[in-house]
């Protein structure tokens, strides 16, 4: 078997780069069929997704309070007897709908790398080294404001087996509810200026620059703390917004 | 009419196992209560090789209709029922949750649970429904949309303790996969 290269990787994005632009028709999210990422080949549906207008159910969503969630698992730096290694960072930002609405009191799940890049994840075979004082996973519940905030540690880029010499930018991955069902979503928000951006067929399976541009977090002065943190503002926009059935046949005709 | 574009998403990816589950996170209800189903099914690829890294949730209504709006799925108290649980494939590709049959939500709907999938090689999430079996289904606008081959994917099948309902990401008997207003490409 042919050892797949960076380049040989690189030059399917450029190709499926540039029929995008041929084509001209805006895209927002990632491509299901995007054949550099060698794990979506056999895992994406062929046929169309169909239509459906959702129904009482799926215009809700599930509830989460102060039962499911301790203020302090949105810390990510104190949950251990130690310090994790690494640049200590606050990421904030809000959650809003498709009409700007804030998403309140829904819950916000996170996991990522620590600052070596290694996961805590039994096939995580990177050879970086653990930390003792670093799991990587947070929870919250977002504000009045739709406002999340996490304490944490800049995760490291690390190498993975989709070909030769394979690097992911460095990223946080976030799960996301929102206030019905058909706004559940999981993504991964991204650095300013990662030279991998470009390499990783992952972030690159999003053809859009604009559209790739929403999962970069943006350095923010104003969140740096003095001798503490730095800090990363990420704002998210989840699909769409409450729609009655009646909205919605009034949109189809 | 939506103004904001949304957030893009990504996968999952191979490293959600140490995050996302937790304990009880398939029990809607606990196993061998009263009234208790399961819910199952093995999800499979392109090639019908077993998808072990995926995560499915469900969400649905009580046994009576009614969409739940209260918190504790996180932390299940054995009596409370949420409407929403979580499970992660095992090494066969199998899932399983153990739950309630929903009710209708009107009278003459059909029931469903909406279920929403994640995996590593799926570069975004997807979402169907599984229907139980032997409801009326002409009515029901999704269903009366598909030819019968492809409707037959949304529909569980009866088993010695609830539902069997297998996914399948591609090729024969793909799943359907539901396109919501508002998504876009």
């Amino acid at each position: 078997m042919t050892t797949v290269t960076q380049h040989d990787i690189s030059a399917e994005i450029k190709a499926i780069d540039a029929d995008y632009h041929r084509a001209g028709l805006e895209e927002t999210q990632p491509r299901l069929d995007y054949s550099p990422y060698r794990s979506s080949l056999l895992r994406h549906p062929t046929k169309e997704l169909h239509h459906a207008d959702p129904e009482a159910v799926e215009l809700s969503a599930p509830c989460f309070g102060e039962r499911d969630v301790d203020p302090l698992e949105s810390d990510l730096t104190i949950q251990h007897n130690g310090t994790p290694i690494g640049e200590r960072m606050v990421v904030t930002g809000r959650i809003v709908d498709g009409d700007g609405r804030p998403v309140r009191h829904q819950l916000v799940e996170i996991w990522q790398a620590n600052a070596g890049g290694r996961y805590v994840h039994k096939r995580d075979q990177h050879p970086a080294p653990l930390d003792p004082n670093f799991t990587g996973v947070g929870r919250c519940l977002t504000d009045d404001d739709g406002t999340y905030r996490f304490t944490t540690i800049k995760p490291g880029p690390y190498p993975w087996r989709n070909h030769h010499n394979a690097w992911r930018p460095a990223h946080i991955h976030f799960s996301l509810f929102g206030t019905d069902f058909t706004q559940r979503m999981i993504t991964q928000m991204y650095f300013p200026g990662d030279p991998l951006f470009a390499l990783d067929p992952i972030y690159q399976s999003i053809t859009d620059q604009k559209a790739r541009d929403r999962l970069v977090a943006a350095y923010d002065h104003d969140l740096t703390t003095h001798e503490w943190a730095t800090g990363y503002r990420w704002d998210i926009v989840l699909t769409g917004s409450r729609e009655t059935p009646f909205e919605t046949r009034e949109q189809a005709g | 009419m939506s103004t904001l574009t949304a957030t893009p998403g990504q996968t999952i990816g191979p490293f959600f196992g140490y995050a996302l589950p937790f304990d009880r996170d398939n029990e809607l209800v606990p196993p061998g209560s009263p009234g208790a189903i399961r819910l199952h099914g093995v999800v499979t690829d392109g090639a019908g090789a077993a998808v072990p890294d995926a995560l499915l949730e469900i969400w649905q209504a009580d046994a009576e209709g009614a969409v739940p709006s209260v918190t504790g799925s996180l932390r299940r108290d054995g009596w409370t029922f949420t409407g929403w649980g979580r499970a992660s494939t095992d090494c066969e590709g199998h899932y399983s949750f153990t739950t309630v049959k929903p009710g209708a939500t009107q009278t003459g709907s059909a029931p469903f649970f909406a279920v929403t999938m994640f995996a590593r090689g799926l570069l975004n999430r997807l979402f169907t429904r599984a229907y139980l079996p032997g409801e009326q289904f002409a009515s029901e606008p999704l269903l009366a949309s598909l030819p019968n081959e492809r409707r037959d994917t949304l529909v569980a099948v009866a088993d010695g303790h609830g539902f069997r309902f297998d996914i399948r990401l591609q090729g024969d008997g793909e799943t359907v996969f539901l396109r919501f207003p508002g998504h876009r490409q």
